[in-house]
């Protein structure tokens, strides 16, 4: 592609055909399109040794006893928003870690959790390959971000010579807090909609 | 407080690492052999989310590069402007829930012209620290038990995640304007 800008005169007019519209084209194609699927697969890779290892430690935890202690204590909540999923299930247990790890800001840690629960909750799913209330509920938690400690921001803040990194702290805690609520509140609605409810009952009829 | 967040990010992971396995060796369960039992499935889960992945990035890398996202921002202007959003701040907020390394640049961006500690940069790090890559996580959790019916899961992820920036903005707005 002829990058240069093109212009034609005819007479006293002026016509110019600029190179934007092809460098947008140009932008979709290579950058957006492969380096993300490449991103994609470089980040799934990436999360298996992570998995792996926090997998392993849960397995520890999950056997020792020490998750079920843990979900012991917040059960009064847990059963209050996952009405659907036995108090006694592991899933609980793998999502108060995540929960919890996510509060602390360990990422990390956090996913391999999460998805451990995502497995237990899908244990309990009655059709394959539909989300159930207990999943909304429990990812809607996730995405609202309950983290009490945002280190990746705080770390930015100081590096580019912030008098106080640490001044944003209570203003994201709110924040977040609210957002989580809310969160919680609208997922619990949306899944009493005829259109997310029919999807989920027709099968178990 | 800079310095104690900094000693909890650090020592956070080893901490509760030793601790778990402390604790399983003082109940007497086989450590090492129910690690690596659980940790065989790491792999399994890590494949098994690439094709959700590869859909979720592939769409959001060409709504950012088509300017798509751009063109939601120039939209979206007038109604940011009337909430005490600045212009500069609306392009983090409709990152945020799309990639996390993309927020982590327009905001470094956003602070080194604006400063750390200015309205603006106070309310980019909020917007930052409150939210979450809502769709990589949907792609991924969902992903990992092969479920492709997401129901009320994504309106309401997307409604906090509103909330959240809203949320934001007011308090920054309250507590530093």
């Amino acid at each position: 592609m002829d990058a240069t800008l093109k212009v034609v005169s005819i007479s006293n007019a002026t016509i110019i055909f600029d190179e934007v519209k092809f460098t947008t084209l140009n932008n979709v194609t290579n950058d957006g399109i492969f380096s993300s699927a490449k991103t994609a697969v470089t980040l799934a890779i990436g999360l298996i040794g992570i998995m792996a290892l926090w997998l392993g430690i849960m397995k520890i935890a999950e056997e020792s006893g020490l998750i079920s202690k843990i979900a012991l204590l917040l059960k009064p909540i847990m059963t209050r928003i996952f009405p659907d999923v036995p108090a006694e299930h592991p899933a609980m247990g793998a999502m108060i870690m995540n929960i919890s790890a996510n509060m602390l800001g360990l990422s990390n840690a956090a996913t391999p959790f999460g998805l451990k629960a995502m497995e237990h909750l899908n244990s309990l799913n009655k059709k394959v390959g539909t989300a159930t209330d207990a999943m909304c509920t429990f990812l809607v938690i996730n995405t609202s971000n309950v983290q009490l400690i945002p280190a990746t921001v705080i770390a930015i803040r100081a590096s580019l010579g912030s008098h106080n990194p640490t001044e944003i702290l209570g203003a994201a805690i709110v924040a977040t807090t609210v957002n989580t609520i809310v969160g919680v509140i609208v997922v619990k609605l949306l899944a009493r909609l005829k259109k997310y409810k029919a999807e989920s009952v027709e099968q178990r009829a | 407080m800079l310095y104690a967040v900094e000693i909890i990010s650090l020592l956070a992971i080893p901490l509760l690492i030793f601790f778990i396995v402390a604790y399983g060796a003082m109940k007497k369960v086989k450590v090492y052999e129910l690690f690596v039992e659980g940790a065989k499935e790491g792999f399994n889960v890590g494949v098994r989310i690439i094709p959700y992945l590869v859909a979720m990035l592939v769409a959001i890398g060409v709504f950012r590069a088509s300017g798509a996202m751009d063109f939601l921002a120039t939209l979206l202007s007038p109604i940011t402007k009337l909430i005490g959003m600045p212009a500069e701040a609306l392009p983090v907020a409709i990152m945020r829930p799309l990639s996390g390394s993309g927020t982590l640049g327009l905001i470094s961006e956003v602070m080194k012209t604006h400063g750390p500690d200015s309205l603006i940069g106070r309310m980019v790090s909020v917007i930052m620290g409150s939210g979450e890559t809502t769709f990589y996580v949907l792609a991924v959790y969902f992903g990992s038990v092969s479920i492709s019916k997401t129901r009320h899961a994504v309106p309401a992820g997307i409604i906090a995640d509103i909330v959240g920036i809203l949320m934001s903005v007011w308090i920054v707005n309250w507590m530093f304007g």
